[in-house]
């Protein structure tokens, strides 16, 4: 898709304004005819980012292959919320085998459709993080060095919170999980832990990889409609709030992704074949600061008393995140700014 | 037309003839010539369509053949050992889900100590994973049955596994009548899936299920598996009225209708044991055997009325169940319930250990005789135990048994492949 970036933020409200734009710039949300892929009525908590960018995503796909899609889900929160037997929220054909084979799984639906000639039918694989870095991680790389035609989305929480909480290989330090508790001299999760996955899934060679936010669902509507229009292994890792695990409010899900790219904390990008091709830069560069005190999870940095040199650690990290991207600066005057040139 | 064949060679050819549309494969020996000959096969066009996956791991190539065989496709792969053992959370998922998978498994022992030969300690420890489990004598039968666990499979939604002996039957060259690919074709109908993932009526597959119908669920599996123990034979009855060879069904009994004691066992073996009984039949024993051949689902019923006659039954087999002794035989031992029947336990052939005509022969003596004790090692090297215990009892850190054990027999370095 060559779309025209959209900015939704005449009314200084990040507000996607549909009735602002043409109808055919409009969110797949907008449509009356939208697929609903995961309908309404499952049991997510108030405010899972996960059922958001699920949602989304999968609309999205089923917009640009016509219906003609089949999903694959890893176990976790998105599997259990959407299936409670004799519920189902899927309106697409849908399977879930194991925690860590959905990628596996995909490969063979996809060799599958190969065999029968099916070249309509596309495929996505899905799941948290814990079975997108971790556990599933073998298959996933599988997948992807064998160029199989499958989209796969993580959506990424930052921890195993289907099981309550535990700790992943996506947690960032000082992050309180069930695991990595806030006692101890260093409180939360561990530093100098952690796999970057899309960077990871970009060294692979494979033609699509992309990071995106619930903070900006055009965005990732945009980017699984490029996915789609793409053949072989594909990998789009989403940012996603959880109130639950996160310790955030649950009126706060988008606010809190905003500034984690508002930050530099979580960048957002996209490439292919081994390299990042475009940024999302930042609008208004927020200290780290406002976007932990929001999270439970790192209450710690904040009570009893203010842990200064973790936060700047914390803080030194985005900053990492902003000059490696090059998240901030003029439009134009880094390599990879190529989104605010009016299209990609 | 027979030809001399390897057996894997049979298999992967009889495999092709069974047109599978998605072949996943892993190395691991003894199973890997099946799935290179297969490859070769796909790639040369000879066998189309059809899609050949090299997958990254065991666990990955049965996840791979779970969506395929969700999505339509007739589903194959092969496996051993530690493979076997990889795969084992999603061999549950793939009968879970009731999909239809055949897949081969080229029977070899597990470590540790890591072992590459032939014993039945993989296949039996999946006994429970809800697969059928069909077990072949021969690389004849090795071929043949393959053509019927497509059938039975996908007339019951249930994966099944072949179970041939690693090496002795998969590398070994024997005369082999390949199944007819045309009289196959009329043999195996078109898979025709009862759930399917296709986007004009779309399903949820592998749902959670909770205490509510979790039971019935699983009650279900093993409704399908009770029903294989009346299609096993049907299919095996339509094998030979389409082929014409007896091969498969859920046992063979030989010389055992009155024979006071019966050797029951389960794969190549049992070549060796009707050989025996042939020469004490000659020295006039009344001894017999019975060749399991169906061992999932149990055919409860037909051991019972293939053993009843008998007064002492030897279970040999080629599997441990560290701490009771035989699988087997506690099957054996529950399908002759109320009878007058003694069953033995012996544990032999593990980890390529051969099985020789002069210890069957001295076992079957020792039954015959009644002095077999209740669970027997055959040809268990006592002094080699004695000095390892010995060396347990004499202090704290002695070592890890294998070398130790290994140093005392003095061939350290018996290498093999992986």
């Amino acid at each position: 898709m060559t779309a025209t970036r959209l900015k939704y933020f005449q009314t200084g409200s990040f507000a996607a304004g549909n009735r602002l734009v043409e109808p055919s710039e409009r969110s797949e949300q907008a449509a009356p005819g939208r697929a609903n892929a995961i309908t309404c009525g499952h049991r997510a908590c108030q405010g899972c980012g996960e059922a958001l960018g699920a949602r989304y995503a999968l609309d999205a796909a089923m917009r640009a292959t016509g219906g003609e899609l089949i999903a694959a889900n890893a176990t976790g929160c998105l599997e259990v919320f959407s299936t409670p037997y004799p519920e189902s929220s899927w309106q697409l054909p849908w399977i879930h085998s194991l925690f860590g084979n959905a990628a596996a799984v995909s490969t063979g639906i996809a060799a599958a459709l190969r065999a029968k000639g099916n070249t309509r039918t596309r495929v996505i694989g899905q799941g948290g993080d814990g079975g997108t870095v971790d556990i599933g991680f073998a298959c996933l790389s599988g997948m992807f060095e064998r160029g199989d035609d499958v989209l796969f989305i993580c959506y990424d929480n930052e921890a195993y919170m289907n099981t309550g909480v535990q700790r992943s290989a996506a947690t960032p330090p000082s992050a309180r999980t069930a695991t990595t508790q806030a006692v101890g001299e260093a409180p939360g999760a561990p530093w100098g832990q952690g796999k970057n996955a899309p960077l990871i899934a970009l060294a692979h060679e494979i033609p699509y990889v992309a990071t995106a936010t619930i903070a900006d669902l055009r965005d990732l509507e945009a980017k699984v409609e490029r996915a789609m229009q793409i053949r072989g292994a594909r990998y789009l890792h989403v940012l996603v709030t959880c109130p639950l695990g996160w310790g955030t409010a649950s009126g706060d899900a988008i606010r809190v992704a905003r500034l984690a790219v508002e930050t530099g904390i979580f960048p957002v990008w996209e490439g292919g074949d081994g390299e990042v091709t475009a940024v999302t830069r930042i609008r208004h560069r927020t200290p780290v600061e406002e976007y932990l005190k929001l999270q439970t999870r790192f209450r710690h940095l904040f009570t009893p008393v203010r842990d200064d040199a973790t936060i700047a650690r914390i803080q030194a990290r985005a900053d990492r995140n902003i000059e490696r991207f090059g998240l901030v600066g003029e439009a134009g005057q880094h390599p990879l700014d190529l989104h605010e040139e009016g299209g990609s | 037309m027979p030809e001399q064949l390897e057996g894997s060679q049979a298999v992967a050819r009889t495999v092709a003839a069974c047109r599978p549309e998605v072949i996943c494969a892993y190395p691991i020996s003894p199973q890997t010539h099946i799935v290179e000959a297969l490859s070769r096969l796909v790639k040369s066009g000879a066998l189309h369509p059809c899609e050949f996956v090299n997958v990254e791991s065991e666990y990955a190539a049965m996840s791979v053949a779970i969506g395929a065989s969700a999505t339509g496709a007739r589903a194959y792969t092969a496996t051993a050992s530690q493979g076997l053992l990889y795969m084992a959370e999603a061999l549950y998922n793939a009968s879970g889900l009731g999909l239809p998978i055949v897949m081969t498994v080229a029977n070899r022992a597990i470590g540790a100590p890591i072992n590459i030969w032939n014993d039945h300690s993989d296949s039996m420890s999946q006994r429970d994973s809800g697969w059928i489990q069909l077990y072949v004598e021969s690389n004849q039968e090795a071929a043949d049955v393959h053509v019927q666990a497509f059938r039975i499979a996908e007339a019951l939604s249930l994966p099944v596994m072949v179970c041939m002996d690693g090496f002795i039957l998969t590398h070994a060259v024997e005369r082999v009548e390949l199944p007819d690919p045309d009289r196959v074709d009329a043999f195996l109908p078109a898979f025709e899936p009862r759930q399917l993932l296709d986007p004009s009526a779309p399903v949820t597959i592998g749902a959670m299920v909770g205490p509510e119908a979790y039971t019935e669920v699983r009650y279900l599996a093993h409704y399908k598996q009770m029903q294989a123990l009346d299609l096993i034979p049907e299919v095996a009855a339509a094998f030979q009225q389409a082929f014409g060879r007896a091969s498969g069904g859920l046992l063979r009994p030989y010389r055992s209708s009155d024979a006071e004691t019966i050797v029951v066992a389960l794969g190549s073996v049992l070549g060796t044991i009707e050989d025996c009984v042939d020469q004490l039949r000659d020295d006039g024993h009344r001894i017999g055997a019975v060749g399991l051949r169906t061992f999932r689902p149990w055919p409860a019923e037909e051991v019972r009325r293939a053993l009843e006659g008998a007064r002492h039954v030897i279970v040999l087999e080629k599997a441990l169940s560290v701490g009771i002794g035989g699988i087997v035989a506690q099957n054996v031992h529950r399908a002759l319930e109320g009878l007058p029947i003694t069953v033995h336990t012996v544990i032999a052939g593990l980890g390529g250990r051969p099985i020789t005509m002069a210890s069957l022969r001295s076992l079957c003596e020792r039954g015959l005789a009644g002095t077999l004790p209740d669970t027997t090692f055959l040809d268990l090297e006592e002094a080699l135990v004695d000095a390892e215990i010995g060396r347990m009892r004499g202090g704290r850190r002695s070592g890890p048994h294998a070398e130790n054990m290994l140093r005392d027999v003095g061939t350290v370095g018996a290498a093999g492949l992986t």
